[in-house]
Order: C-alpha cells, then structure tokens, then sequence
C-alpha cells in the first residue's frame, strides 16, 4: 500500500509521445472504460436508492437465512432482511467515507508536502521525517490504534484513516515541488518577482495535479477496502448499520449461510477493480510513472 | 559500502524513538476511558477503586511523566501489563509471535515463489494471453479484501469439500509440538511427529495461499518488466548470438538480474503480508499476533494495541533496512554515496 509513493511527472514532449504510442491493448482500454461504468453505476445506485428502493436497509422482508431465491436475489440475513437491497444502500456509507477520507488526505498531506517543500531546511527535515515515522507502521495497525483510542465508530475510523493516509501526499508533493524547483520556468517567475505563493499556485501546483489524482484515484479502492476491514474487526460502523465490512461481520457469524458474506464482499471488490482499471489508465494517459511499471 | 551500512544502521534509533514516540502519543490520544477495560463499567462510580486503579497503571500521573515512565520501561524490555490477558505484553507477543511469522513467511514464500515464475511467464508471452493472465491473477489478488476471500474459502473448501483443515494451527485437543522454535511445522519435522506435521501444513495452507495472492501481483509485475529489461539488452544479445537455448538465455543469464530488484519488493511484500495477516489471522481464528492486536484494539487494551503496533513499526523498519543492504550486497553495480 505504502511503496509506491514517488511518482513523478515527465515533462519533456518526446517522452510523451513515445510513451502515448506504446501499444495498448484494447482490453485494457476496455478496462479503464468498464471502471468508469461501475463506478458510475455505484455513484447513481448511492445518490437515488432512496426513490426506488423497495425496501429500507432495516426492514425486515421475509424468513431468516433464507438462501438466495425469488423472493430475496442474494438471500436475508439473520434478521430477515434482504441482503442484496443491504448491500445496495451500503454504497451509501462506504462511497462517501472513501470520497472524504481521500479528500482530507490528499489535503493535510498536500498542505504539508507544500510547506516542507517550499520552507526547506528544518521545517523541511521535521516535516518530512514526520512522513516517515507515520509511513514506518502498516497501515491497518496504526488505523487500527487510533480508532481504538478514540473508539469505535464510523467517524473516529474515519478521521484515523486521514491520518494514515495523508503521508503519502505530503511526499508526493514534496517530491514534485522539488523537482520542478530549480527549473526555468520557476526560476524565471521567482525572477520577474513573483512571490514564493504566487510561484507555488500558479506554477508548481498545476505541474502536481495529475500525479495527485492518479494516486488518489488508486487509493480509493484500498480506503473502500480498509474501512471494510476496519468495520470487520468492530471498529468502524457498527452491525445494525448495512456498511460492507459490517455486514461480512454478520456473515462470520452465520458462517454456514455464505450468501450474507457474499454479496457485500463482491461489492467492495467491483469498487476495487474499478478503481484499480480507471486509475491505471489515467497514469498511462497522464504518464506518470511509479516504481513498479 | 561499510560506511553506507553504518549511517543506515546510526539513523534506527532516531526512527525507533520516534516511532515510540507515535505510539505514547497515539495511545494516550484518547477520548474512550481506559478505566473502563480495567475495573468495569459498574466500578466507574466507585472513587476508591478508580483511584486505587490509576495509581496501579500510573494514570495519575502528568503526560510528561507518563512518557517518560514509557521510554525508561521501553529501553529495559517492558511494554507493560495488558489490561484484559494481565500478562506483560512482551510475553503475550513473544507467545504469538511464531504463528504469526510462521504464516507470513509461509505467505512469502508461496507468493513469491508463484509471482516469479508468473513473471517470468508473462515476458516470455509478452502481450499475449498468458501475459493478460497473469496479470489478471495479480490484479484479482489485491483487489479481493482478504478476510472476505479467507472467509468464503474457508466455508468452500473446509466445511464443504473438505479439502483443507479448519481454523486455528492444529486440531481440537491435539498437544503441539515441545517449543523449539514455535513453528509447528518446523518443530513436529525436528521431533519426527509425521502426522503432526502433515496437520499443521494442512491448517496452514489456506490462510497462507490466501495471504499470498495479494502479493503475487506486485511480484510478477516487477519481475516481468524487470526480465524484459534484461532480455533487451546487449549481453542477452550476445548469448543468443552465440547461439544458446532462449530457455538457457532466461534462466542463467537475464533471470539472475531480473530478480535482483525483487529483493526490494520482498521487504515491501512483507509489510503488506504483516498487515494482512492481522485480518486473516481473525478469519481463521489463528492464535498469533495479528488476532491478539484485533482483540486488544477491541477491548480497549492500551498497552496492548501500544505493543503489538510497536512490534508492527518495528518489523516495517527492519525489513526495510535488511532489503536495502541485501540490495546494494547483492548488485555490485550499485554506488553508494
């Protein structure tokens, strides 16, 4: 999760081209475009569910553990509730706490990635080593640390994610900053006096951008994926809520009944492959490089 | 090269104390009571025992001394006393610890093993289907969350195929092997305990492939695109004019290189192994650090959570140190400045 983090954009035209010519297959291509539907779908499924679910995530629609038939396509769960329609307005929860989590760390990592970058010296080697004691734990453990310290419950998961998560923006910033630092463009901006926050805005922040969406568009599977687990190990939203994690909780538990476990699991794998598909195109189109291709 | 080693090992203190530091802070950041893991709910009201309590755990005392009391008692080896198994957390771990790097570093193996020899596949098929496969095996395998793939495994091939042995390292009410090293596998071979030995492999294989298939993605790719570098350079140019087997070419002569960057990736492997494991150990109820710290984190157990995360910063940091040096030993081309 962690290791990729020092992507940097390749300015120069001849690469570009060189690059955009490389051949794609058209799977791939057919790929980043069956991303954008899924997660399209997901997005429309979260925002109107409300006007033409047939039933509310709590209600209570027929037999318990009844296997997937006609009256409930995935099954009910414990309680008797539907666990595809579940499933459905789980979206509502897990799409936006990725959304805000991504959000808040692309934020605190990049206000802090254009600190050090642009403060340099001290400021610079505090910040950054800061980076480094954060990036120093797994993910899941310190996540998991904070939430317990905080307790338990979406929003404290929430913010501990942030936490987790915002050191990879910093050094991406950071790295960008300095690498376009010293270059002409800024150099002769900083000359014709322009202020250090003017050079930053208008000409090195612009340069960040795509590198800062590639990542983020990637990470926002592994958040989906972290809050699930999160929530599986009863930190996060708690059982009565139909949050994914949650509800692969409430299938280990009724662990003869497969199909409650199923349905929230394939969930979180179609947002992941997406986002992995859609991400992966935009480092190819935006050629960003990362350490692995 | 000596004094490379030396300014990496000099800076691991700083690294240590800081993530020590993180640790104090994080744990003592907290808005839950830790009074109520330690005496219960109903004792809250009762001034006497809370206070006879936070004298025991040094809760009276001001942050600052706290810290310090954390530091001194981290320097002599004690990560303090769990609230919920009253055991010191070091024992606690220490008693964990085998199933867990038993798990991992069976996940490792496996993983890298299949992610090599994938790669190697994957360029020799260069944009073709083998190529499409193994990359869509590696893909699959990070994008599926583990504990729900361990999960639904775990009902197909145990409960209903019974293919595979069940939860936990062993049997119900079968005796471990004596403790040489703690891992089952490796202490039933040293004692001849055949059937022991085939059992524990058995319970093993399902948590370990399903750790695996994560990493098995990051592997390949690399070793692909690495081996492809290779293979398009001049002393593969030369082999070959020389008129050598392409199956001779790969493996004796571009694969050795290919693989020295996979040494890097190992450690990061690791790392990611590490942090699975703590869901998958859940899963499979396996009795290692990974479900202590899932525990601890529930009941609230500060030390607890503060040593098994520790321990977690501690594995990240020196596998990354080891693969580093590994890495530059093992590619003499490599310049250290």
């Amino acid at each position: 999760m962690n290791a990729a983090i020092a992507p940097t954009v390749e300015p120069t035209a001849a690469r570009r081209t060189s690059r955009s010519a490389r051949h794609r297959p058209a799977w791939r291509r057919g790929a980043a475009l069956a991303g954008l539907v899924v997660l399209g779908v997901w997005i429309v499924i979260a925002l109107t569910l409300p006007w033409w679910s047939p039933h509310g995530p709590r209600d209570v629609v027929g037999p318990r553990l009844r296997p997937p038939g006609r009256h409930a396509w995935m099954g009910t769960d414990a309680l008797g509730r539907d666990v595809l329609i579940r499933t459905l307005w789980g979206a509502r929860t897990s799409l936006p706490v990725a959304v805000i989590v991504i959000a808040g760390a692309v934020l605190l990592g990049c206000l802090i990635g254009a600190v050090a970058g642009a403060a340099g010296g001290l400021t610079d080697a505090v910040l950054m080593r800061l980076v480094d004691i954060t990036m120093a734990f797994p993910p899941v453990l310190l996540a998991m640390a904070i939430t317990a310290s905080r307790g338990p419950g979406i929003g404290n998961a929430l913010m501990a994610m942030v936490l987790v998560w915002w050191p990879i923006y910093a050094r991406l910033l950071r790295s960008q900053i300095v690498a376009v630092r010293h270059r002409e463009f800024v150099e002769s901006a900083t000359a014709v006096g322009a202020s250090p926050l003017l050079t930053l805005r208008r000409y090195i922040l612009p340069m960040s951008f795509t590198p800062v969406l590639v990542n983020a568009s990637m990470d926002l599977g592994q958040v989906v994926m972290l809050t699930a687990a999160l929530s599986f190990i009863g930190l996060g939203a708690r059982p009565p809520s139909p949050e994914w994690g949650a509800m692969i909780t409430e299938g280990a538990t009724n662990f003869y009944q497969w199909w409650i476990a199923l349905c929230p699991g394939l969930a979180i794998v179609t947002v992941v492959l997406a986002c992995n598909f859609v991400g992966d195109a935009l480092r190819d189109t935006f050629d960003v490089r990362d350490t692995f291709e | 090269m000596i004094r490379y080693l030396a300014r990496r090992v000099a800076v691991m203190p700083l690294l240590l104390l800081g993530t020590a530091s993180m640790v104090f802070v994080v744990s003592r950041a907290t808005s839950g009571n830790p009074l109520v893991s330690i005496v219960g709910a109903r004792n809250l009201n009762n001034p006497v025992i809370v206070a006879a309590a936070k004298q025991r755990w040094g809760l009276d005392r001001s942050l600052p001394v706290q810290y310090g009391r954390f530091m001194i008692n981290l320097l002599r080896g004690d990560l303090g006393t769990s609230f919920s198994t009253r055991r010191p957390v070091l024992r606690d771990l220490w008693d964990r610890l085998p199933a867990t790097l038993e798990l991992t570093i069976a996940a490792l193996v496996l993983g890298s093993a299949v992610g090599i020899l994938l790669g190697v596949l994957a360029a020799r098929h260069r944009n073709r289907a083998l190529d499409h496969g193994a990359r869509a095996v590696g893909l699959l395998g990070s994008s599926l969350p583990a504990f729900w793939l361990g999960m639904l495994l775990l009902y197909l091939l145990y409960s209903r195929l019974g293919w595979v042995q069940g939860p936990n390292r062993l049997n119900a009410r079968v005796r471990p092997p004596t403790r040489l090293t703690g891992f089952f596998t490796v202490d039933s071979l040293l004692h001849g305990q055949w059937s022991l030995l085939w059992q524990a492999c058995m319970h093993l294989v399902l948590p370990a492939t399903v750790l695996a298939w994560g990493v098995v993605g990051i592997v390949s790719r690399l070793v692909r695109a690495s081996l492809l570098e290779e293979l398009s350079s001049e002393y593969v140019r030369v082999a070959r004019a020389m008129g050598l087997r392409e199956r001779t070419v790969v493996a004796t002569h571009a694969l050795r290189n290919a693989l020295l960057p996979t040494i890097t990736i190992v450690a990061f492997a690791f790392a990611y192994l590490i942090t699975n494991a703590v869901l998958v150990e859940k899963v499979f109820s396996w009795p290692g650090v990974g479900s202590y710290a899932v525990e601890a984190a529930r009941q609230l157990d500060y030390p607890a959570v503060a040593g098994v995360t520790l321990l977690g910063g501690l594995a990240f940091l020196l596998t990354n140190l080891v693969s580093d040096i590994a890495y530059t030993m093992a590619d003499p081309r490599i310049q250290l400045s």
